[in-house]
């Protein structure tokens, strides 16, 4: 081989940056984050149900309360009907945040773990403490 | 007929991992055995090519250059541009990794009345695709929030500024946009220009058309047809960290996006994308320009039998005398 010495090292920062991922997390259990649902809003329901199915909220939750912010904000629409037929107030705070009180343990887990950063607390009062 | 072959193998692609991960469900298949295959086939790859052509010799230096050699000390060398030192030619190669410098001076000949040959500014194919590859490195980069547990403070950065536009309430990342933007226009431009379309061939498009509907799919499954990406996460933590887990729920848009990845890195170390290694082992970007200041010797030269005119004296002197010939030395 020749110039091996500067071919050989460029080969060796590439191959040491492009598995970063592998050498970072070396160690490291990287559990799935786990929202918890144990407040105690959710453990007085007699029929643990969200305004959508588990699968739909985990994947769709933002769209969903995005549509609310523009039927509750903009169309002044307040009531929401789920898929189920039961109606429900348009409201973060009125509504998701009754149950879901715990932001600490329940939105945050995924939003961290994500690198996600919601906007929803420019404006929302952060349920704190509870 | 490029464009058709290799949209009838993005298409085959497509089917396959949509009736794979699909219709039959083999997520361990397209989730875990086929990134794995394809991180293998990657890096092993790229370390043949870069040997391959390591073994290559050098035997001149090849001083295509723009800019005055370093010759007497009163002319003024242009160190990048014909750079002599080891210095010069980092600086000239780091503005051809990240500006394209020698793309950005594409020129576009034309022929007018007269007969008048006129050239053109031509930055057009610069301004795509450094565009391109920026916005690729940063999604490369913005990806890392998936394969990394805490996600690193350059990570978050990279995303923050990105997705300073929003779209609703969610973040719309600019690269995002950008990379169809660019890679749509390289393809279009293959297309139109005759000259350019006569010399493409299904190597040219193929690349194009797979990270066109990587991207797009990426798109898709971002604004329109969400996953799960807590799952996700799970799924490609336990990549990276050797513990594959297969998480259930997440849609099939995902897997499509995933094997699009993997059959990049597959595609990626035998077709032109090693321009990503080549750029940094192209003699001609990579040599001093130091021909009269250092002997370069060919490495292939052979030892050569030679006979010297001391030796040819000495075989002759006697002769040489007889003859008159004038001797370099007059006894021997």
């Amino acid at each position: 081989m020749y110039n091996a010495r500067s071919i050989l090292s460029g080969l060796g920062v590439f191959l040491v940056l492009i598995t970063f991922p592998f050498w970072y997390n070396v160690g490291k259990s990287a559990a799935a984050p786990e929202p918890k649902l144990d407040t105690p809003a959710i453990q007085q329901l007699s029929r643990k149900q969200c305004v959508g199915s588990t699968p739909y909220m985990r994947a769709n939750h933002m769209q969903l309360l995005e549509e609310w912010r523009t039927l509750a904000v903009r169309e002044g629409k307040r009531v929401y009907e789920a898929a189920d037929g039961k109606k429900y107030e348009i409201s973060l705070e009125k509504t998701c945040l009754k149950c879901h009180g715990n932001k600490a343990q329940f939105c945050d887990q995924c939003h961290n773990s994500l690198s996600v950063k919601p906007d929803c607390w420019n404006c929302h009062v952060a349920p704190e403490g509870r | 007929m490029g464009i058709g072959f290799s949209l009838l193998l993005i298409m085959a692609l497509l089917l396959a991992v949509f009736f794979g991960a699909g219709v039959l469900g083999w997520h361990l298949l397209f989730g875990v055995v086929i990134p794995y295959a394809a991180a293998t086939i990657f890096l092993f790859g790229i370390i043949y090519r870069v040997v391959k052509w390591g073994r290559a010799p050098i035997p001149f230096r090849i001083p295509t250059t723009c800019g005055q050699q370093k010759s007497l000390p009163w002319i003024k060398p242009s160190r990048i541009d014909n750079p002599s030192s080891a210095a010069g030619v980092i600086g000239r190669l780091a503005l051809e990794v990240l500006l394209f410098r020698s793309l950005f001076r594409n020129t576009k000949a034309e022929l007018r009345d007269g007969p008048r040959l006129a050239y053109h500014w031509e930055k057009w194919l610069w301004l795509g695709g450094l565009l391109f590859h920026w916005s690729f490195l940063t999604i490369f980069l913005r990806h890392l929030r998936f394969f990394t547990e805490p996600v690193p403070s350059f990570v978050s950065f990279i995303e923050g500024v990105d997705g300073f536009l929003r779209v609703g309430v969610q973040a719309l990342y600019i690269t995002d946009i950008l990379i169809l933007v660019a890679v749509t226009y390289l393809f279009w431009r293959r297309v139109v220009i005759p000259q350019v379309r006569y010399i493409s061939l299904p190597a040219d498009y193929f690349p194009l058309f797979l990270i066109l509907s990587l991207a797009f799919s990426g798109v898709l499954m971002r604004y329109f047809f969400r996953v799960d990406v807590s799952a996700v996460k799970e799924l490609t933590m336990g990549l990276v960290t050797f513990h594959p887990r297969i998480p259930e729920g997440i849609g099939v848009i995902f897997y499509i996006h995933l094997f699009f990845v993997s059959v990049l890195f597959v595609y990626f170390p035998y077709s032109k994308m090693m321009h990503l290694a080549g750029i940094f082992l192209s003699p001609t970007r990579n040599l001093a320009n130091n021909s009269r200041a250092c002997r370069h010797i060919n490495p292939w030269n052979y030892p050569v039998k030679v006979h010297t005119y001391e030796e040819y004296e000495e075989e002759f002197r006697g002769k040489m005398r007889e003859a008159g010939i004038p001797l370099e030395k007059e006894c021997g």
